[in-house]
């Protein structure tokens, strides 16, 4: 089948791909753009480890063909810092013991990220609704949670 | 005691930013210019003869570059010990398992390797396998090696006291079959390697939390010497034993490919070929008696526990000992016999998991111990305060233990309001809710058999900055962090101060890796010997720069100075330059090693110690079963957890929080089904493990013990959190609906099953 030429942004920077109609977006940004924080561990959209943001809301991007993704906005795990200073999530993740092997770690922030924008303010419960797309065998959750809760709470200026 | 400076802090993870950043590479992140993918053929029947492979076809296909079946690693096999060695990278002859790699080939991409596994045709004649240990155990069933009777794969006799005697001297004694599930590790990084051959050897970016068992492997495969062979170690997408601590058929089909292609080669398994051939939990049936006295006192317990073991042996036996010599503990056991029969079958391999081989037989006991407190009108507290083991203490297997907070573990978790309460409301519309105790053990710095060697080197750069090189490796435990406070406490610097090289089989000193809760404990004596090396090198340019002995030296807050003095003080840095820069330039290399607990062991009998120390678990956790949908909803966890002292609290509470719900899972969740040997749930929606809806909060007490022995007093953490969960969590299902369940997972559907006989019998 022939390829199709897309155009995306991602992490502010536009490109031109060709791409298969099969391939998923997830192959495209981890494999043509070398952008290999996204992690494949399912392939079929339960784990999350995938995750990104596209259009300012999260996909699981193994389930997303890249061709659907033509003309969108994508921020990938590696769009959230600034240079060289991270994101409070990501620095709230590291303060409280948020990640252990971090593979989930990428897509679980991606997650949590699309909570806080919709919902600076989540309470135990909205956190966990938040982020019951992505799972997490080594932390049981608990740090999980409170790292996302320590991260509004810094986001808000730590009130 | 002793005030630290960084041991025993809340020191954030040194790989936390990396993490959160997607900066860390694991093994699937990493490519090689030219490199090419490598695709496995798996069988599709469960027990079959091979009788022909033709691979004409796939050769022709464009961009197939090579094609490799059994014949080509000529004989060769592994396993854990010489005469288990039973396992060949590819099926040779025959295949033992549905999905076993048959084939494999190298291709210019993924796709074109994968239609090539397609156009490969096998020829097999199918056999009768079987699915059932119990079956395979008996005379006549089909036989899946030659080179043992009745498929036994493995099996231990351990007799101590007089179980007998006992049992006739007890006021009560009771018989029950317990089963726990198959369950598998469920990290979410699929095993990867991306690897090459060339003329300075063999060098592999491979998923794995021991390197240097494929380390080893691939030397003996590949006939090279040791120093040939590099292991260079990504990060890992999380272990808990089993497939990441051995080798698997894409790790040699990747070299051999590579060495007939002279180009690098990479395979990443999908969650599917992960799930259906992945070395899994032991799925084990244990027939348990118990005696004890009307006041509680355990008598005896004798138990034949039957396992298995699946198609080949891997580490098997370990599973088989640790499921048996830990029986004397949490709770003191005058007499017990263990009869262990671990048995091939036509499954997928079963290996070790988090919670090895303990987590089994304490399942049993503990819920056999309480259902027979219930009988005798004893509470959960009690019985286990009755029972419990007081250190120092010695088994009736020769079993030391120096230090247990069992005891106080339990006492903490019986004043809490969860506990206290628990009969003040059992009922809220269908919702029953129950409460459940536990009290566990598990071993800690694993030394049985197999190499043991455990060192580290900690070099001084001349601007005062420390490289630490160690074989231990961080499969997400943290353990990183640990080792690196453990170098800045010695040497009065900070954790940034310190770098941790991962592990490369070229540099790092050998290891055995992560299993068996052994890197706190010996890596960190390790680390701690290399770091006081260093400090004593250092101290004798110190005390002749100032004219002082060399014990005088104090290192701390990143300066060094002569005690009782102001004067004679300097930055460590300085003090670095001093030595670094004497003479010709003085080369300062710490070196260290673990020599705890190497004392011999009597593994056939199951006498001695297994491990070096052991900690201590009490659990409560809270749930809710609904009696209409047989749901149950953990609701809250609570555990005090003995691990000596915690080097990291944060990451201590972490680390048991994790192995909880891990546990939570296999008590109530997980479960592979299996049909003629095929597993139908290979995915993550059909096996079902606990998302963050399913999990409770989970608060961790630290009961501190400070074993005499351990480093700073630590002991392994959190692999008892997996061994003391299911017990609690199914104790609570019977304090919510009355119903002792023995089988895991305890499911929606058994619990339905459950109530509507109990009704029955009442009416």
């Amino acid at each position: 089948m022939k390829e199709k030429r897309i155009q995306v942004v991602v992490n502010g920077k536009t490109y031109e791909l060709m791409v298969p109609p099969w391939r998923t977006l997830l192959e495209v940004i981890r494999e043509d753009l070398k952008l290999t924080g996204a992690k494949e561990g399912c392939g079929q959209g339960e784990c999350g480890a995938c995750t990104v943001m596209m259009g300012g809301r999260t996909v699981n991007s193994c389930l997303v063909l890249a061709v659907e993704a033509d003309g969108q906005e994508i921020t990938t795990i590696e769009g959230l810092s600034e240079g060289n200073k991270i994101h409070p999530i990501q620095d709230a993740f590291v303060e409280q013991a948020g990640m252990q092997c971090g593979f989930c770690t990428p897509g679980m922030i991606m997650s949590a990220k699309e909570l806080l924008d919709r919902n600076p303010d989540p309470s135990e419960q909205e956190i966990r609704e938040g982020i019951a797309g992505n799972v997490c065998r080594c932390t049981g959750y608990t740090k999980i949670v409170e790292s996302i809760g320590a991260a509004a709470k810094a986001m808000k200026g730590g009130e | 005691m002793e005030e630290y400076s960084v041991i025993g802090k809340r020191v954030p993870r040194i790989d936390g930013r990396v993490k959160v950043t997607g900066e860390a590479k694991y093994a699937a992140d990493y490519e090689l210019s030219g490199m090419l993918w490598c695709k496995i053929l798996r069988s599709p029947y469960a027990h079959a003869k091979i009788l022909h492979i033709d691979a004409s076809r796939a050769e022709k296909l464009t961009g197939v570059k090579a094609i490799i079946t059994a014949k080509d690693f000529e004989g060769w096999k592994w396993g854990w010990m010489p005469k288990t060695r039973d396992e060949p990278p590819l099926a040779e002859g025959k295949a033992r398992y549905l999905a076993e790699a048959v084939a494999a080939v190298a291709a210019v991409d993924e796709e074109t390797a994968e239609e090539a596994t397609e156009l490969i045709q096998v020829e097999y004649e199918e056999l009768p396998g079987v699915f059932d240990p119990e079956e395979a155990m008996k005379e006549g069933a089909p036989q899946i090696h030659d080179y043992v009777k009745d498929n036994i794969s493995w099996e231990f006799h351990m007799d101590f006291g007089d179980v007998e005697k006992a049992f006739r001297e007890s006021d009560l004694v009771r018989e029950d079959r317990f089963e726990t599930g198959r369950v598998t590790h469920g990290y979410l990084e699929p095993p990867a390697a991306v690897g090459y051959w060339d003329s300075s050897g063999i060098t592999i970016w491979a998923a794995k939390q021991s390197p240097y068992f494929v380390y080893r492997h691939l030397a003996s495969c590949f006939k090279l010497p040791l120093n040939k062979v590099r292991v260079i170690q990504p990060f890992i997408g999380g272990g808990f034993g089993g497939t990441k601590n051995d080798s698997l058929a894409g790790d040699f089909c990747v070299i051999l490919l590579s060495k007939m292609t002279g180009k690098p080669v990479k395979f990443v398994y999908n969650m599917e070929e992960e799930l259906m051939t992945s070395r899994r939990r032991h799925n084990m049936i244990i027939y348990n008696k118990m005696g004890m006295k009307k006041d509680g006192t355990i008598t005896a317990m004798q138990s034949k526990v039957i396992a298995d073991g699946g198609a080949y042996t891997a580490i098997g036996p370990l599973t088989m000992y640790l499921t048996g010599f830990m029986t004397t503990l949490p709770y003191k056991l005058p007499n017990y016999k263990h009869d262990i029969y671990r048995v091939f079958t036509n499954h997928p391999i079963s290996a070790a998991m988090r919670g090895h081989g303990v987590t089994h037989t304490r399942f049993a006991a503990e819920i056999q111990m309480e259902m027979m407190a219930e009988e005798l009108g004893i509470d959960p507290v009690e019985i286990r305060l009755k029972n419990a083991i007081h250190a120092p203490h010695e088994t009736i297997n020769k079993v030391t233990v120096f230090s247990c907070g069992l005891s106080e573990g339990v006492k903490t978790l019986a004043e809490r309001p969860e506990w206290k309460q628990r009969d003040r409301k059992k009922q809220e519309g269908p919702l029953a809710h129950g409460v459940g105790l536990s009290g566990t053990a598990y071993l800690g710095g694993a030394r049985q058999r197999g190499h043991q060697s455990c060192a580290a080197v900690v070099r001084l750069c001349e601007d005062g900055s420390i490289d630490y090189l160690t074989g231990a490796t961080d499969c997400g435990q943290g353990s990183d962090t640990v080792l690196v406070q453990i170098i800045a406490e010695e040497l009065g610097l900070r954790v940034d101060d310190i770098d941790i090289k991962r592990v490369d089989t070229a540099v790092t000193p050998c290891d055995a890796g992560s299993y068996g809760s052994r890197v706190t404990v010996l890596a960190g004596e390790a680390a701690q010997k290399a770091a006081r090396d260093v400090r004593e090198q250092l101290a004798r340019f110190a005390a002749k720069e100032w004219d002082v002995n060399p014990e005088d030296i104090v290192f701390k807050n990143s300066q060094v100075h002569a005690k009782g003095s102001s004067e004679q003080s300097m930055p460590f840095r300085k003090l670095a330059q001093i030595a670094c820069y004497s003479g010709s330039g003085a080369v300062i290399v710490g070196k260290g090693y673990s020599d705890y607990g190497i004392e011999v062991l009597d593994f056939e009998r199951g006498v001695g110690n297994g491990g070096t120390s052991y900690s201590f678990t009490s659990q409560l956790s809270k749930v809710d079963v609904d009696v209409e949908t047989g749901f149950v909803k953990c609701t809250d966890i609570v555990l005090a957890h003995d691990c000596g002292k915690p080097l990291n609290p944060i990451n201590v509470e972490a680390q048991n929080q994790g192995a909880a719900v891990q546990g939570l899972g296999q008590a109530i969740y997980e479960e592979f089904k299996m049909d003629k040997g095929k597993t139908l749930n290979p995915n993550f929606i059909d096996y079902k493990m606990p998302l963050s809806m399913d999990a409770p909060r989970i608060e961790v007490i630290d009961i501190i013990t400070d074993d005499p022995k351990g480093p700073y007093g630590a002991k392994e953490a959190s692999e008892g959190a997996i061994v003391s969960s299911p017990p609690s969590v199914v104790s609570a299902i019977h304090d919510a609906t009355g119903i002792w369940f023995k089988e895991q997972p305890v499911t929606p559907e058994k619990i339905l099953m459950a109530l509507r006989e109990k009704k029955k019998a009442a009416e």
